[in-house]
């Protein structure tokens, strides 16, 4: 009862809300085509027929809802999942390089952060550096990112996937240079009256305090990575992913296509946020936080 | 009460300590002279900015005086920090949130390097000890204050140091439990034989617990006067109400009358 209560009518009530406006903006936004070609036919259009005809339009401004859904159902399950037209096929290479760079970009995270905070020097000299990297638009380096490595013969998954890295290692080392610096005087000053080395420290103290910061910014790293994969995608000349599918589908007026794909990314991340919170969970469980 | 064995264990002579602070220096620590034996029960009484907390930090290797000689176990506070001569209890029980009880207590028996088989043994006897046994599996936060400084207690006892030294332990506890962990550190105190330093701003707590009162004076922090204070080997609570206890008692408040002037407060 607390499930459907806590959960299931907040988030229902969203999801209608989002459909009822989405609906409301299909019939505005694709309404004008519709009398327009009503008025080249020199024909009436009753408004029950005009409503009807602006959620079935072959290129719709604004596909409704339905439609959007009955193109993922047909390239989901009607197509063969090897096909280059099945969306199963792209979201798997999307996904791929999204969590590679993901991991990569959260054990750079990880390491810098330790560099970070047992070092003065590293402090001074690589935080500067790690910001300024977040400043370059994403999109002006990731084509040159393919073009360079594409030059050294490394093709493939790994150039996108180092996308997903350059925007994913920020937040997890920023968040887990706060959370390894987090305990408390009294708790560093303990470990210094057992005359602990600084691995037992870190092991011991730094590293099992910083598990909540870990994981916050983890979810944030995960998010990002997605979208560093999709721009990742967009100039390798739209061969696959979801942002091949975006690409392809702007170039051909393929409303109904994109829309599919935003949809299938925008499930794709909060699947993977939600796998990142279930495992927090779990590991909160493990370390005894309070329920 | 444990037989005094060794002589100087601790050893302080003209010790100064002056921190740089923004608003200038301040002296938190001036021309200190102490001599502590094996076995004594030792408390640094005081009003706040006295240095009694400084005094044993630096007892402990966690600050470092500026001038003046200490040697604690016959070395250098940093050589018997190394050689872990003592058990720090702090003010909060600083108990690891993520760690059960007895992962608490297992903690620096796992930075030194036990086998798995001794500290198990050595979680058991200590909770023991303090009347924990059977909360090992539960987390800090399952456990009342008064329980957690307990906890704190057996962890500083777990590797079996020479010293106890004792910040404020029970300075965020109300008074029942407070005095109810008086008497259990009494008991604690009489089995183990260890010698305790322990800083209290409560004059009852210092007189019941002590052997020794230092009576600590502010601005600059130094040591006002050392009193004696032998009330026997079987203290209880009712002590207290003894004209031998109102009468030490009212030593130790005169003293800090005297060592404090009031100024500006």
């Amino acid at each position: 009862m607390n499930f459907i209560r806590n959960s299931v009518i907040p988030v229902g009530t969203v999801l209608i809300a989002i459909l009822v406006l989405w609906y409301g903006f299909a019939v505005i936004l694709n309404a004008p085509f519709e009398r327009d070609q009503a008025a080249r036919a020199n024909t009436e259009i009753s408004t029950r027929q005009l409503i009807a005809n602006t959620m079935a339009q072959e290129r719709p401004v604004l596909p409704a809802p339905h439609q959007v859904a009955e193109e993922i159902r047909k390239t989901v399950f009607d197509i063969s999942p090897t096909s280059k037209r099945s969306l199963v096929y792209h979201v798997g290479v999307t996904f791929s390089s999204t969590l590679l760079g993901f991991g990569l970009g959260t054990l750079l995270g990880v390491l810098l952060a330790i560099a970070i905070v047992h070092s003065r020097t590293l402090d001074k000299s690589l935080m500067p550096w790690i910001i300024t990297s977040q400043t370059v638009p994403i999109l002006a380096i990731a084509p040159m990112i393919i073009v360079v490595l594409n030059a050294v013969n490394i093709t493939g998954l790994l150039p996108k996937a180092m996308i997903s890295t350059y925007l994913s290692f920020f937040p997890v080392a920023v968040g887990m240079v706060k959370g390894l610096r987090s305990p408390e005087i009294m708790h560093l000053d303990l470990m210094r009256t057992y005359n602990a080395s600084k691995s037992q420290v870190f092991w011991k103290l730094r590293w099992p305090a910083s598990m909540p910061y870990l994981f916050t910014s983890m979810k944030i790293a995960v998010a990002i990575s997605l979208v560093g994969a999709i721009v990742g995608e967009l100039p390798t000349g739209a061969v696959a992913g979801i942002g091949a599918r975006l690409l392809a589908g702007s170039y051909y007026g393929q409303t109904v296509q994109i829309w599919a794909a935003l949809l299938a990314a925008a499930l794709m991340a909060a699947i993977l946020v939600s796998l990142i919170g279930l495992v927090a969970t779990l590991v909160n469980r493990r370390m005894g936080v309070r329920p | 009460m444990p037989q005094v064995t060794l002589k100087n264990v601790i050893d302080v002579k003209d010790l100064s300590l002056v921190f740089q602070t923004n608003d200038g220096p301040v002296n938190a620590l001036s021309n200190i002279n102490l001599a502590v034996n094996g076995g004594e029960f030792v408390s640094f009484i005081g009003p706040s900015g006295c240095g009694k907390t400084t005094l044993l930090r630096v007892i402990a290797d966690l600050e470092q005086p500026t001038s003046g000689a200490i040697s604690v176990n016959g070395m250098t506070p940093s050589e018997a920090r190394q050689k872990r001569a003592y058990g720090y209890v702090f003010q909060a029980a600083a108990l690891y949130p993520w760690r059960t009880i007895g992962g608490n207590v297992s903690l620096p028996l796992e930075v030194m390097g036990m086998s798995k088989a001794e500290r198990a043994e050595r979680i058991a006897k200590n909770l023991e000890l303090v009347n924990l046994s059977g909360f090992e599996k539960k987390f800090p936060w399952q456990l009342s204050g008064g329980m957690q400084q307990r906890a704190s207690i057996a962890r500083a006892l777990s590797f079996d140091p020479d010293m106890l030294l004792m910040d404020e332990p029970f300075g965020a506890l109300d008074e029942i439990v407070r005095d109810h962990l008086n008497e259990q550190l009494l008991k604690l105190w009489a089995k183990t034989q260890k010698t305790v330093i322990f800083v209290t701003h409560s004059i009852p707590e210092a007189v019941f617990l002590s052997t020794k009162i230092v009576v600590m004076s502010p601005r600059p922090g130094r040591i006002h006067e050392i009193i004696d204070c032998n009330l026997g080997t079987e203290r209880t609570l009712d002590i207290r109400e003894t004209p031998a206890f109102l009468e030490i008692a009212h030593r130790v408040r005169e003293g800090l009358r005297h060592g404090h002037s009031y100024d500006g407060e």
